[in-house]
């Protein structure tokens, strides 16, 4: 077995709400949804019109500067309504789902008798090529490009996140076939990153692959960071990510044919009754599964973790790429004197509140930004939960003048906005770190593209 | 805590758009935020964040100044009675009494003079007001002599607000430590008042009272570089009962404030833990050199202890409060070695050399805040260079 890679830098913030591990049920949602949002740095088009009767895996939207790129219906219905915003800008593609489902046929095949050609069109057509992101920038990947490497991480170290060997229970055989199909796509090798502090689960032991493990505080689990452990990206470089949950769904396609879009979601929080795990499609509304399973409070839904997840309302949909909703406490109350208040019940790294007595309670934490944005005065905050060899701050400060030249050789190639997610948290000055870094990400993208 | 929350919201709507005091915002603002942390939620990324603000991470450098500023005034009194040859009859509370007298108004006019710029500025700008000043309003005071005159206090803070601050932009956009430029300034501009033996111990007694015979009232780092002879002993110099600016004297009381500021993690240990070994470095290589010195004054103070070097004068008020404040000093992680260790280096260098500025300390932070950035910007060049290292060697493979 391969040694253990230390993770010193990071933090994990010990939340109330883990989800228990057992599966409950829930009425099965009606309605699905697509959110271009999910999907950044990418420009979509509209395939499908309303009224249309799909079948899963059929697409609903397409690439404009890729047409091939699709994305495809996660269940079998009839396109609902399409909700637009500001500038008639599509937010949401609602697909009511029949009762029967019905999988568009993309035939069964063995990856590894497949050519590249082969296991790439496959994926394309199934509408499930938006599964396979690429570093730099984290986006729908360029299928004309042979990656580096391919990555996928075999455990979420986020607060409250899925249990990766409760998911894969079951499924190992769709998980190494899906493994099968990426290895067909690089020239290099398919690595798998798999949590150091417990013996990795049979699943994740695939020849051809090679295997890593990670121990240390969030966020070890991100591929980000394990990729920067083991082979930093370097300019011009491209490493393909694939989620664990993703990987499943693709071996799924290749073993039946089916996009059977089928996932094992934590529903977890300090505001849900039972925090349990849940088996929906993806883009599921999550209406039925909160209904009855959330306190009756103010409070603030969360597709995905705490760190990087979308808010949604408690009708809203589970987001493209997540495995995870968060309920927690909305806050939003003044704080009289907050400065100088112990404050025993909130987080921080620093010792200048009193949370330090009890560091491994778990904590109710609401959404409060406990104090107001400023000039960056405090320095090393960052440092301290940034487990990169790159100047978190200076690399903001270059994305914030815009200056490209200097992003780059700061290694902007080598993070995305969940690497830095703890920096905006632990941030004295309230910066929005992932907000200005999609920014930065966004204006390479615009000038080098993908 | 209704009753604020009621004036709040009842003179909010004078303040907001269209109200009559509209352009007077900021101010609204900064004293709303003051009572009340606002309970605004996250918009975007994270949901859920650290509980520390400015505010607060500024209120403990405030607290960790307490026990510099109650010893400072109390020592002021004792100063003051001894001078007067009246000490024996003072009890703790005349002397603590005293010197509070002496001393709060400076601390109010630093922080009414001060704040009162910040607001002009920030109404000006529509900023919202940031909380840096709280902390520079109480270390102003805390390195002035006794003796100056509150005027003085006043111009000096006035010249530090605008110039060493708000010309850059504000808080956190400052090159210089603003209390230090305020102390520079009153240095240069009012040398009369800011150095020699005559302002660190007042000496105004009612009438028929004068100053004892031999009283001296220089400093120990003045007794030095004159060659004069020094009259306090280590464990006076440690506790603090020597002249000096006025909560720069107790070693005790910075050590407190140090401990709470390692503690909570707002002071940087690197800055403090470099800045010491660099002060012991310069010491060490001045007991070793002393023998060849070319004065007599200069060889006794080469020859001084390399600890007792960092037990008088400001050194270590500076090193632990002047020193470490962070947008002034490096920001690497590096860089904060090495910035702390020259600014300890230099220190002990310069009061040793040139007799005319006893305080080095002052002179050395304020000369590696403008090299900090030069320092960071090899430490981040060395991170550039290895990025692009890795290149070459990819592509070559």
């Amino acid at each position: 077995m391969p040694e253990v890679i230390k993770i010193k830098k990071g933090v994990d913030i010990k939340l109330q709400g883990e989800a228990e591990k057992i599966y409950a049920s829930a009425d099965a949602p009606t309605t699905y949804a697509i959110k271009p949002s999910d999907f950044p740095g990418i420009r979509l088009k509209l395939k499908a019109r309303e009224g249309d009767e799909v079948q899963a895996g059929d697409p609903i939207f397409f690439s404009k500067d890729r047409p091939e790129i699709t994305i495809g219906a996660p269940v079998s219905g009839e396109i609902a309504e399409v909700v637009r915003g500001e500038k008639r800008r599509i937010l949401e593609v609602r697909i009511l789902a029949d009762q029967e489902m019905k999988y568009r046929d993309f035939k069964s095949a063995d990856p590894a008798s497949l050519s590249r050609d082969e296991v790439k069109a496959k994926i394309l057509e199934a509408g499930v090529w938006p599964f396979v992101r690429q570093r730099p920038y984290n986006v729908i990947a360029n299928p004309n490009r042979v990656p580096r490497d391919i990555w996928v991480s075999c455990f979420d170290s986020a607060p409250l996140a899925p249990d990766a060997d409760f998911v894969v229970h079951g499924q190992e055989e769709d998980f190494q076939t899906g493994i099968k199909a990426l290895m067909q796509l690089t020239d290099g090798k398919v690595h798998l990153g798999v949590d150091g502090k417990t013996n990795p689960s049979k699943a994740f032991n695939i020849e051809g692959t090679e295997m890593h493990r990670f121990d240390g505080p969030h966020p070890a689990g991100n591929p980000g960071v394990q990729i920067h452990a083991v082979a930093p990206i370097n300019k011009g470089e491209a490493v393909w990510t694939v989620g664990l949950q993703e990987v499943i769904i693709l071996g799924r396609l290749f073993n039946t044919g089916n996009y059977n879009a089928q996932k094992s979601i934590a529903v977890a929080g300090a505001q849900v009754t039972k925090p349990r795990y849940f088996k929906v499609i993806s883009g599921a509304n999550l209406k039925s599964i909160l209904e009855s399973n959330v306190a009756n409070e103010a409070n603030r839904v969360i597709s995905g973790n705490v760190l990087t997840g979308t808010q949604i309302s408690s009708e809203g949909y589970l987001s493209y790429y997540d495995s995870q909703v968060t309920v927690i406490p909305k806050g939003g109350e003044d704080q009289f004197f907050g400065w100088l208040n112990p404050n025993f019940n909130k987080f921080s790294i620093s010792h200048a509140l009193f949370n330090w007595v009890m560091p491994n309670k778990r904590l109710n934490l609401d959404a409060n930004l406990n104090g107001e944005e400023r000039a960056f005065v405090v320095t090393g905050e960052y440092e301290k939960v940034f487990p990169f060899d790159i100047y978190p701050v200076q690399l903001l400060k270059s994305i914030m003048i815009k200056d490209i030249e200097a992003m780059e050789n700061l290694g902007i190639y080598e993070v995305v906005e969940e690497d830095m997610a703890l920096c905006e948290v632990v941030c004295t000055s309230k910066i929005p770190v992932q907000e200005t870094l999609r920014e930065g990400l966004d204006l390479m993208l615009n000038e080098l593209g993908v | 805590m209704k009753l604020f929350k009621n004036i709040l919201d009842s003179v909010k709507p004078h303040f907001v758009e269209g109200g009559k005091l509209e352009k007077y915002y900021p101010v609204y603002d900064g004293f709303a935020t003051f009572l009340f942390t606002p309970g605004h939620t996250s918009h975007s990324g994270a949901h859920v964040r650290d509980a520390i603000d400015l505010k607060r991470t500024m209120v403990m450098v405030i607290f960790a100044m307490v026990p510099c500023l109650l010893f400072g005034m109390w020592n002021a009194g004792n100063l003051h009675y001894t001078a007067l040859g009246l000490a024996d009859s003072m009890t703790f509370m005349d002397n603590f009494l005293w010197g509070a007298l002496k001393i709060l108004p400076m601390v109010v006019v630093s922080y009414g003079v001060g704040l009162g710029v910040e607001f002009i500025f920030c109404i000006i700008k529509k900023h919202q007001i940031q909380e840096g000043f709280l902390v520079s309003g109480m270390l102003i005071p805390l390195i002035m002599p006794i003796d100056i005159p509150l005027w003085m206090v006043a111009v000096s803070v006035i010249f530090a607000v605008v110039i060493g601050k708000e010309v850059f932009g504000g808080t956190g956009m400052n090159i210089l430590n603003p209390a230090l430029t305020a102390r520079a300034f009153a240095f240069f501009a009012y040398p009369t008042y800011m150095s020699g033996d005559k302002v660190w111990i007042n000496t105004s007694g009612a009438e028929g009272q004068t100053v004892v015979d031999g009283f001296s009232g220089a400093t120990v780092l003045g007794s030095y570089a004159t060659g004069g002879e020094v009259e306090y002993s280590v464990m006076d110099m440690f506790l603090g009962f020597i002249p000096g600016s006025i909560g720069e004297t107790s070693t005790l009381a910075v050590l407190i404030g140090a401990a709470l500021l390692l503690y909570t993690g707002i002071g940087s240990w690197r800055i403090m833990l470099a800045g010491v070994i660099g002060a012991s470095a310069m010491g060490l290589i001045f007991n070793a050199v002393a023998p060849y010195a070319i004065s007599v004054e200069q060889q006794i103070f080469m020859a001084v202890p390399f600890w007792q070097q960092m037990i008088m004068g400001g050194f270590a008020f500076g090193i632990v409060f002047m020193a470490t404040d962070p947008v002034s000093a490096a920001q690497t992680t590096r860089g904060k070695w090495i910035y702390g260790f020259l600014v300890g280096f230099f220190a002990i260098m310069i009061r040793v050399f040139n007799p005319a500025y006893p305080e080095g300390i002052m002179l050395a932070i304020l000369f590696m805040n403008v090299m900090a950035p030069l320092i960071d910007h090899y430490v981040i060049q060395a991170n550039i260079n290895k990025r692009k290292k890795r290149l070459v060697t990819v592509k070559a493979a």
